[in-house]
């Protein structure tokens, strides 16, 4: 394993800093090679050395998308979350999605470090945030979903699976898509209790409960409580989808590029990869470097091979 | 030699017989002592047990026996037979000083969880308790406890009351025990006379019982910070000349969750003095170990001012009245440990 000097690092990004322009390659060739914990590493030290906030000096000397996708990758990974939950609850478009996405696809504790990021950097717990933000059954799912600390185990209750699935079922062929029990599996139930309740709902009834769930392709609420399920249950798949759109969008969604690619670089991008292959025949390297341009695109697709070799 | 009338034998010193010529070692008032050292209700005195049951030799012991109808009798049987539910009871009184041990020795996380668990498991369900682990322990602390939880019990404190409770009462107990407060005191006072203005349009304005249906209550009450609630509290009080709690009087869980919320010191001032008032039942017993053991380090000075305040007495005073032996010791140095801090 290559030893970066944390010293070095510092003083490179210094020097790229330096001088009339900014040297972005060199940028991206440090920052996009180092791990969450390196880069806190380097931003300490950078600190000690030169007095100020690396992420300052980057805000300072970057612009637009560059900027944002360097400044997020270069942010803790909960530190990161906190601030894009943040700034999901004042916006409004697609913010219930970006708010399920953060708090469905993270492990128990990663989401608790990204409630503790946002206490220490806004001063708030992100449930009262997004609980004043929301309203109705938006409400009713978000905040639940927010606050959760799911048990974490693999061990399935295949009695308790039966029932939900048919509770599930139930509720769903009643259009009653807000009731209590909807909401108390999907914001309470640990990860492979849902995923073993949701199998046993296509086995018994037949079809998944995404497709039960798409009888009106308009309602937000049926959006949410889709995307719900499969960042619950199949997060890759769910990204893959992200990035699709993103990407086929006319003039790109560089928002959820840049979230998607920060977020997941370091967990899961290869298999996001392998799934984005298989659903578009093309490589998601082949996709970015056709639809962005620039050092943003370079940023990107340096981060998408982070954890290769 | 005449069959004599049982008299009651007036016992001054040891030299006395009774009727079959055999010595007579307790005075009435070691009697009546023992007698109390067996009753209860808030511990066993090991002291008088001790002292006066090994004084006693089998002509006493048929005596005391003779002479405590609570605890005997001889209706049925050719001897004086121990009533079966007073051996329950005795049985748990014994306990009550291993159970305050236990508790005070115990992780405050596995303490809380296996509180957490029996507040709903019992019948029927204490929901203020849950309300009590939810809402006195810190942020961190309550986090602990649900760690703990899924440790013991392998799924989550959420799952476990969702799947217990229904309608207004899931909304507020899930969220109540899922919530993840911020601790710190900064506060936006311009949104707090916003809520404070709601809360008093739904509790005063609306009609009571539409409440529960309200979502801005709900949503101030389980997602705002504790220093954020007290301060409404405040300005409850100086916009509307009442306490909130005091308004929202008909919802029992959710008088219990303001003052666990913003002066727990009266709360448990006042479960203190329930427990050792004439009647409690045996769940409201069981909160003055709980009290006593889970506040001597965080806010017992607190509680014990305000039970003073209250109540009239010290509560020292209230305890060593009240209960018995080694667990009256134990709790009474508890809270003067806490009183110090």
């Amino acid at each position: 394993m290559a030893t970066h000097s944390v010293a070095e690092d510092c003083e490179q990004l210094r020097k790229a800093f330096a001088g009339w322009g900014t040297n972005e390659g060199l940028i991206i060739s440090i920052l996009a090679h180092r791990s969450s914990a390196q880069i806190k590493l380097i931003r300490e030290t950078y600190a000690q050395t030169y007095g100020e906030d690396l992420l300052k000096d980057l805000d300072k000397e970057l612009s637009s998308d560059f900027e944002r996708v360097v400044v997020l990758w270069a942010l803790d990974p909960a530190e990161r979350d906190a601030f894009l939950a943040n700034e999901a609850t004042k916006r409004w478009t697609s913010s219930n999605q970006v708010l399920v996405e953060i708090t469905c696809t993270r492990t128990s504790d990663q989401l608790l470090l990204a409630k503790q990021a946002y206490h220490a950097r806004f001063k708030r717990s992100l449930e009262e945030d997004v609980a004043y933000r929301s309203s109705g059954d938006f409400r009713k799912l978000l905040v639940p979903l927010a606050s959760t600390y799911r048990y974490e185990g693999d061990e399935v209750n295949m009695t308790l699976a039966k029932s939900e699935a048919k509770i599930l079922h139930e509720k769903i062929s009643e259009k009653a898509y807000n009731h209590e029990d909807v909401i108390r599996i999907l914001s309470t139930r640990g990860k492979a209790q849902i995923n073993a309740t949701l199998n046993h709902y296509k086995n018994e009834f037949g079809n998944d409960i995404n497709k039960d769930l798409k009888t009106d392709p308009k309602d937000e609420f049926l959006a949410v409580l889709r995307a719900t399920v499969k960042c619950l249950t199949r997060p890759e798949k769910y990204f893959e989808k992200v990035l699709r759109l993103a990407i086929n969008k006319r003039g790109t969604d560089e928002g959820a590029l840049t979230r998607v690619v920060t977020t997941r670089a370091e967990i899961d991008m290869k298999i996001i990869k392998e799934e984005y292959h298989k659903r578009n025949s093309v490589t998601l390297d082949h996709a970015i470097g056709k639809d962005t341009t620039g050092d943003y695109e370079k940023m990107l697709l340096a981060l998408i091979c982070h954890g290769d070799a | 030699m005449d069959k004599r009338k049982k008299t009651t034998i007036l016992v001054r010193r040891e030299k006395k017989l009774n009727k079959e010529g055999e010595k007579i070692m307790t005075s009435p008032e070691e009697c009546e002592a023992l007698r109390t050292a067996f009753s209860g209700p808030h511990g066993v005195e090991e002291k008088s047990m001790l002292e006066i049951l090994v004084k006693c030799n089998p002509a006493d012991l048929t005596t005391f026996r003779k002479n405590s109808p609570g605890i005997f009798s001889d209706d049925e049987c050719y001897f004086e037979k121990w009533d079966s539910s007073h051996m329950k009871f005795l049985e748990n009184e014994f306990l009550r000083f291993q159970r305050a041990v236990i508790q005070r020795t115990m992780h405050p996380w596995e303490r809380d969880a296996l509180l957490v668990r029996k507040s709903l498991e019992e019948k029927p369900p204490l929901y203020n308790l849950l309300i009590e682990l939810a809402c006195t322990r810190t942020s961190e602390e309550f986090l602990g406890a649900r760690k703990a939880f899924q440790c013991l019990y392998s799924e989550s404190v959420e799952e476990f009351v969702a799947v217990r409770v229904e309608g207004f009462q899931r909304r507020l107990l899930v969220a109540l025990a899922s919530t993840y407060r911020y601790e710190g005191m900064r506060i936006d006072e311009a949104m707090i006379k916003l809520e404070c203005q709601k809360l008093g349009r739904a509790i005063k304005i609306d009609k009571k019982n539409e409440i529960e249906k309200d979502d801005e209550v709900l949503r101030i009450l389980t997602t705002r910070s504790k220093h954020y609630l007290k301060t409404i509290h405040k300005c409850y009080k100086e916009s509307y000349d009442s306490n909130l709690e005091e308004d929202l009087d008909d919802i029992q869980i959710l008088r219990d969750t303001v003052n666990c919320l913003c002066a727990p010191p009266i709360y448990f001032s006042k479960i203190l003095d329930k427990a050792m008032s004439v009647g409690p039942t045996e769940q409201e017993i069981e909160a003055l170990t709980r009290v006593i053991v889970t506040r001597t380090d965080v806010d017992m000075k607190d509680i014990a001012a305000e039970f003073n305040r209250k109540f009239g007495a010290p509560l020292i005073e209230r305890i060593e009245a009240a209960a018995l032996g080694n667990y009256r010791d134990f709790l009474v140095a508890l809270v003067k440990r806490g009183m110090a801090n």
